[in-house]
């Protein structure tokens, strides 16, 4: 029987607190991103201007057939040298934290503007059409009238996806980022005391994942009662 | 005010409307009538553009509806129009519903946009429901609230799209005496209706509609008094019965 010992936790609590900030921010910036980038993807998509809303299917198919942990991985081997010779920064430069949060937000982008397209198609069209009467622009009545209350609709949804995104930014550890979970596996490592701190580890996710989907519930039932 | 020449829109092979012409001065109240699926909810629709049409003319004010330079919007702006389901905006309260389009489509002041909003509301008798919600309210008041928020732009001519047809039967009168009082003022309106009161009672012309096609335009004391159509009569003697 394994003989667990905890003690190595209380040490390492400010480095895991270290790595908990940096899975916050990369969840922060690719529910931001996503959700900007998804809104204008979802909009090309239901474009009548053809070119653009190819553009969109095609994007949105594409990040959606490949896994994450590859898209991780392009971004971690290739995108940082680009970005060296683009912005010309010296090389060697440490780029995996933003090279993460860029792949990370393209491809949540994708499920975003999924999520974002359905909103959209549930806002009954005579809205449009009332706006339009109203002597609206496009732009007018979907900023004004047709967001709104997709956004209002979509809020569950949108909440879900960031909770799922925060459980994905464990993967950025193909890219030996010290996030929560890289952390945690590093000071385990180190340690020898790998079972105890990914269990550790386990709960703290479980935690927060489970009172945030808690908190998404509440809202639901507040906003969209029966 | 209103000029259509010989309208028609197709959906594949379909004919939606065919050849359509009529006229409506300022001032007019035209009942438009018919059975469903007869194109006259199109027809009204492609007065203001919110359905296109293949070929014909429409004009409006002197403004060609169906050119492509034309600014639709613009024109929108100035044609009021009621839809059969009211379609307030629901995550706005009814004085916003009232203001928004005042200050964003034609610029207007915040604080001169909520006056007329008001004066509007006490019109059709919702002032006291003006911080509420579309969803707070009955069928009958939403539709008045709709039809105070097209008169806030101070449109030229209104449009009304089966305005009493989805409320409740106690809802409909109240609806309707915002539309006569609107008519008795002066105002222009093309109303697709089924209530034959309303139209004995305030419309200048009829006209009726069937697959498409106006088969009658006249007067509303000749088309009540004896429809030339076999259609026409039918659809009287049927909707008459009740």
């Amino acid at each position: 029987m394994h003989e667990f010992d905890w003690s190595s936790i209380p040490g390492a609590l400010p480095f895991l607190w270290d790595g908990m900030k940096i899975s916050l921010l990369i969840t922060a910036q690719a529910v931001l991103i996503g959700i900007v980038w998804g809104t204008l993807l979802a909009m090309m998509r239901l474009s009548s201007i053809k070119p653009l809303s190819w553009f969109a299917a095609g994007y949105v198919n594409f990040f959606r057939a490949i896994p994450l942990v590859m898209v991780l991985l392009w971004f971690f081997l290739i995108v940082p040298r680009f970005i060296e010779t683009l912005l010309d920064f010296p090389p060697g430069s440490d780029l995996r934290l933003s090279s993460a949060m860029m792949g990370f937000a393209l491809f949540e982008s994708a499920y975003y503007s999924e999520i974002i397209r359905a909103g959209i198609q549930s806002v009954p069209k005579g809205q449009i059409s009332a706006a339009s009467a109203l002597g609206m622009t496009y732009g007018q009545s979907m900023r004004l009238v047709v967001l709104p209350q997709a956004f209002r609709n979509m809020v569950p949804l949108l909440l879900t996806q960031a909770i799922i995104l925060f459980q994905d930014t464990s993967l950025v550890y193909v890219s030996a980022l010290a996030d929560f979970f890289g952390a945690a596996y590093k000071v385990g490592d180190r340690d020898g005391r790998l079972v105890e701190l990914l269990l550790f580890a386990g709960a703290v996710y479980f935690v927060i994942c489970f009172s945030a989907s808690q908190i998404v519930k509440r809202l639901q039932k507040k906003y969209h009662p029966a | 005010m209103i000029k259509i020449a010989n309208v028609s829109k197709q959906y594949g092979d379909f004919k939606v409307l065919t050849e359509c012409s009529t006229t409506v001065s300022k001032g007019e109240v035209i009942v438009v009538c018919g059975p469903s699926g007869s194109g006259k909810s199109t027809l009204i629709k492609c007065v203001n553009g919110l359905e296109p049409f293949q070929s014909g003319e429409i004009v409006v004010n002197g403004i060609s509806v169906g050119d492509r330079k034309t600014n639709l919007s613009k024109l929108r702006a100035q044609v009021g129009m009621v839809f059969q389901n009211f379609e307030l905006f629901p995550h706005m309260s009814i004085t916003e519903n009232l203001v928004i389009a005042q200050t964003k489509v034609l610029k207007r002041s915040k604080d001169e946009a909520m006056d007329k909003g008001m004066k509007l509301l006490d019109r059709v008798g919702l002032r006291a429901q003006a911080a509420k919600y579309p969803g707070q309210l009955s069928g009958g008041q939403q539709q008045r609230v709709a039809i105070a928020r097209a008169l806030a732009m101070d449109p030229i001519c209104m449009l009304f799209d089966e305005p009493t047809s989805a409320l409740d039967p106690e809802m409909v009168n109240e609806v309707l005496d915002v539309m006569t009082e609107l008519a008795r003022e002066g105002m222009t309106m093309m109303c697709v209706t089924h209530e034959m009161g309303f139209a004995k009672s305030v419309a200048n012309r009829v006209i009726f509609m069937d697959q498409g096609r106006i088969v009658e335009d006249d007067s509303k004391d000749a088309f009540f008094a004896n429809p030339r159509s076999e259609r026409a009569q039918q659809f009287l003697a049927k909707i008459l019965q009740h």
